[in-house]
């Protein structure tokens, strides 16, 4: 490694109305060096990442390239000193090839040509891509693929990848990191944002951990335990998760049988021949990579779309195939959907009225047609309370809310429904780790209470922690469930991409 | 170059305010007109906005105007707040004057005093029948409610041409299209004699707060607020989109259903072949004027009652044309939308510079 440093920030300091984004912070990225930038949500990565990128303008300090002094006034300027970046959600044209995809991000060029240093590109850093696949057709793991040989092929010596392994399987994971590790090797540097801690343990050659928009510290992340840098992310112990004390009884709280529905988005993935049930006491867990039909799933549990055939969902032993989620709610469900702001809570109303939302029925709010709002605000009070939501107040709107915040606050809301079921996706999605251990203990206790519940999660940290069972979702098909005792991250991880279109066949082109 | 930026707050004082701005304006740009016709524009302003106000018969006639806009203004405010857009309160009119009359064309020397509540009941039902062409058709066939109820509105105008100059003409009147008058007991009473304020003005008043009951302490008006904001919140509580397109077109027609027969049987005393000054129309502009909320309906219904009886009299005494008052509700809703546009969007320069990112 050569001593100048490819990239050294200074006293970068960036605030909003409201918060101080980044303090006074020091970043340095030697040449071949794959830098770790570690932090909770919040914690201003993001946002030192824009700067870098061009996205933003820093308020204070400066920014070194090759020892020089830089602005950096847009992404494309950043582009042409040599930073690539692939954000966590991808700018592709979905009803576009990979070639013309590509093609679209670089200076007008001849397409043959171009399909000729594709291929070779990808080829030279083991990435399997089809030119000329449709983008709608591909897993999360190929879209990622494309978005970095189309930074590739502009040659960076900068590469920054935001949250890459959020949307890939186990394998799909080790294959990216082979990249990494390759491109490290011909000396161009990787700044690598996560906050999943082994993964910059096992990758990474430095990390520098943010903390509340402040460097907390620089360490050599392969000399760190996983627990000393959570805890140097979060600033205190973390306790780690205790199982609940329930044990699964025969009874079956949500039994689901051969349930097949067609998804009503464009280019969804409709559910096929789905069975599984949980139990009082347990907690079943479905893992997969998002847009294999866990929404399409999660409405069709929770009655808000499809209308399946008599006898495919049974809540408590009922048939509530034919019934709305209101009435589903009354057999003793709760329903906690992925998507917070707009389906799970409307931002432009107050908390009480949002509490209101789910809870009008269960908790009999409503006494011929007029809502008892006294009751309800009692009700968002304990909420609050319950939960350790911070907001101003009952009446607080809930766009005031953080998203961890909103996500106790919607939590609470079914919890304290008192359910027999719980049925949740991405229960901690975008959520603070402090949040996220809070949600979990108040599922595990629920479960230790006699409930039962189904979580569907894309993160396999949190599947494994909180399941009894395990199942796997892949293509709109349901893997059996197994005992997490007995299932390993690489048996999951190959039902997570089986039969999916990562299989590397070419037989579906045009599908 | 130049672009709409959505701004990241916008007060709610903001959305009362630009009503507010888009009267002012509109009176700036009517002494512009006025001063470009020649006529002095303080005495024209004067006549058009102020003197209606300074006369008991002055304001029984913006009474009596008003009660027609703000029930419809009401009804069609619950509808766009739920995001169900009623463009056809006009046919809706229409046809329950059409039904609700019918008992006082075929029973012309009723003495019945039950006769009225009867009227006022079959009044709603037209309103509602005409309603529920557009809801049965987006229920069933994802037909655009704007399109169906508004072209509804001209089949609507038609049938009541037809009536009056066919089988409900007036076997007494000379040929004239129009029914017989009504007999006494199918009228609305009024409460002054000399002024025309009736029973229909009252119950306009009191609607908006009934709806105000209705928007914040039932269920039914908490679902018109969720539906209109976040339909997927909606579909997540259980709130049916088709109920909610039902009821809010049902509820909007009958008001407007309610109003035509109200106004047939008050000031009309008789179908014509022309019974509306365009007032489900020009609910439209109300119910946005008064922000989807009843207390503001109640007041913009007022306000462009105003423009309709200012007109009348500026024909009269400053000899403008009769197209004014249309005018003046067009500048009113093109400067509202304005500054609706401008409170939640910032214009903002775009440098022009070649940043293809």
């Amino acid at each position: 490694m050569n001593d100048k440093p490819l990239l050294q920030l200074k006293g970068i300091g960036k605030a909003f109305p409201g918060c101080i984004a980044n303090d006074d912070i020091d970043l340095e990225i030697a040449p071949g060096e794959i830098h770790a930038l570690l932090g909770e949500n919040g914690a201003g990565k993001s946002t030192l990442v824009k700067i870098i990128y061009g996205v933003l303008r820093p308020d204070q300090g400066t920014l070194c390239w090759r020892g020089d002094d830089m602005t950096i006034d847009n992404p494309a300027s950043a582009r042409s000193l040599g930073i690539g970046m692939v954000f966590q959600h991808f700018s592709l044209f979905e009803s576009m090839t990979t070639l013309e995809n590509v093609a679209l991000a670089l200076p007008p060029q001849d397409l043959d040509e171009l399909r000729g240093r594709l291929e070779t590109t990808a080829q030279d850093y083991g990435l399997t891509l089809h030119p000329d696949r449709h983008v709608y057709d591909l897993s999360m793991g190929e879209r990622q693929r494309i978005e970095i040989v189309r930074c590739l092929l502009q040659n960076p010596s900068l590469l920054i990848l935001d949250e890459p392994t959020s949307v890939l399987t186990p394998q799909e994971t080790e294959v990216l990191f082979a990249t990494l590790r390759q491109l490290a090797s011909e000396g161009r540097s990787i700044l690598y944002i996560s906050h999943k801690l082994e993964e910059v343990r096992s990758l990474c050659d430095r990390a520098t951990i943010l903390r509340g928009g402040k460097r907390v510290d620089d360490c050599n992340p392969a000399e760190e335990t996983a627990q000393s840098l959570a805890e140097k992310m979060i600033g205190r112990r973390v306790e780690s998760a205790k199982g609940h004390s329930g044990t699964a009884t025969s009874e079956v709280r949500l039994k689901v049988a051969d349930l097949s529905v067609r998804s009503d988005e464009p280019h969804g993935t409709d559910i096929s021949d789905v069975s599984f049930s949980v139990h009082a006491g347990e907690i079943l867990g479905i893992a997969g990579i998002a847009g294999n039909g866990q929404t399409e799933l999660m409405n069709a549990l929770s009655g808000e779309t499809g209308a399946p055939q008599a006898g495919q969902i049974e809540i408590l032993e009922t048939d509530a195939s034919r019934l709305g989620p209101m009435a589903r709610r009354q057999l003793g469900a709760v329903f906690v959907p992925e998507e917070r702001v707009g389906q799970a809570a409307v931002s432009d109303l107050t908390l009480v009225q949002n509490s209101f939302l789910t809870s009008a029925f269960r908790m009999g709010f409503v006494s011929r047609g007029i809502i008892n709002w006294p009751g309800v605000s009692r009700y968002t009070e304990e909420i609050l309370d319950k939960f350790d939501v911070k907001a101003t107040g009952t009446d607080a709107l809930a766009s005031s809310l953080s998203g961890g915040n909103l996500q106790k606050f919607i939590m609470g809301r079914e919890i304290l429904q008192g359910p027999q079921l719980l049925v949740v996706s991405q229960p901690t999605w975008g959520v603070d780790a402090g949040a996220a251990a809070a949600i979990h203990e108040k599922i595990q206790q629920m479960i230790s209470a006699g409930a039962g519940a189904l979580v569907i999660s894309q993160d396999l940290d949190e599947i494994f922690a909180l399941s009894d069972r395990i199942a796997v979702i892949s293509q709109g098909r349901l893997s059996a469930p197994r005992p997490t005792g007995e299932v390993t991250t690489e048996e999951v991880g190959l039902l997570m991409g089986a039969s999916g279109p990562t299989a590397d066949t070419d037989s579906h082109v045009h599908a | 170059m130049f672009t709409l930026e959505a701004r990241a707050t916008q007060s709610a004082y903001a959305s009362w305010l630009s009503p507010l701005l888009a009267l002012a304006l509109t009176a700036v740009t009517g002494a512009l007109i006025f001063l470009a016709m020649g006529k002095s524009p303080g005495i024209a302003l004067y006549i058009y906005f102020i003197e209606p106000l300074t006369s008991w018969s002055g304001l029984s006639e913006v009474a009596v105007k008003a009660g027609p806009l703000i029930l419809i203004g009401m009804g069609l405010s619950l509808g766009f707040r739920a995001g169900v857009w009623n463009i056809g309160a006009e046919g809706q009119f229409i046809a329950g004057a059409l039904l609700g009359s019918a008992p006082a064309v075929y029973f012309f020397d009723s003495t019945n005093p039950l006769i009225l509540p009867c009227m006022m009941l079959l009044g709603i039902l037209g309103g509602m029948a005409w309603a529920a062409m557009p809801a049965l058709l987006k229920t069933r066939f994802n037909a655009n409610e704007i399109l169906v109820s508004l072209m509804l509105v001209y089949v609507a105008e038609l049938l009541l041409v037809h009536l009056v100059q066919g089988p409900w003409r007036n076997p007494q009147g000379w040929g004239f299209p129009g029914t017989r008058m009504f007999p006494d007991v199918a009228l609305l009473p009024m409460f002054f004699p000399g002024y025309r304020v009736h029973l229909g003005t009252l119950i306009a008043v009191l609607i908006p707060f009934v709806a105000w009951f209705v928007l914040t302490r039932t269920r039914f008006g908490f679902q018109i607020r969720v539906f209109g904001s976040a339909p997927l919140a909606a579909r997540h509580a259980g709130i049916g989109s088709s109920q909610m397109v039902w009821t809010t077109l049902l509820v909007g027609g009958g008001l407007a259903g309610l109003a035509g027969v109200m106004e047939a049987a008050s000031t009309i005393g008789q179908l014509m072949p022309k019974i509306s000054p365009g007032y489900g129309f020009t609910a439209i502009i109300v119910a946005f004027l008064g922000r989807l909320h009843p207390v503001g309906v109640l007041l913009a219904g007022t306000v462009i009652a105003v423009t309709y009886i200012g007109g009348e009299s500026a024909q009269i005494s400053a000899g403008l044309p009769k197209a004014v008052t249309g005018l003046f509700q067009g500048i009113i809703l093109f400067y509202l939308l304005a500054f609706d546009l401008l409170t939640r969007y910032r214009l903002t320069r775009v440098k022009t510079r070649g940043n293809t990112a």
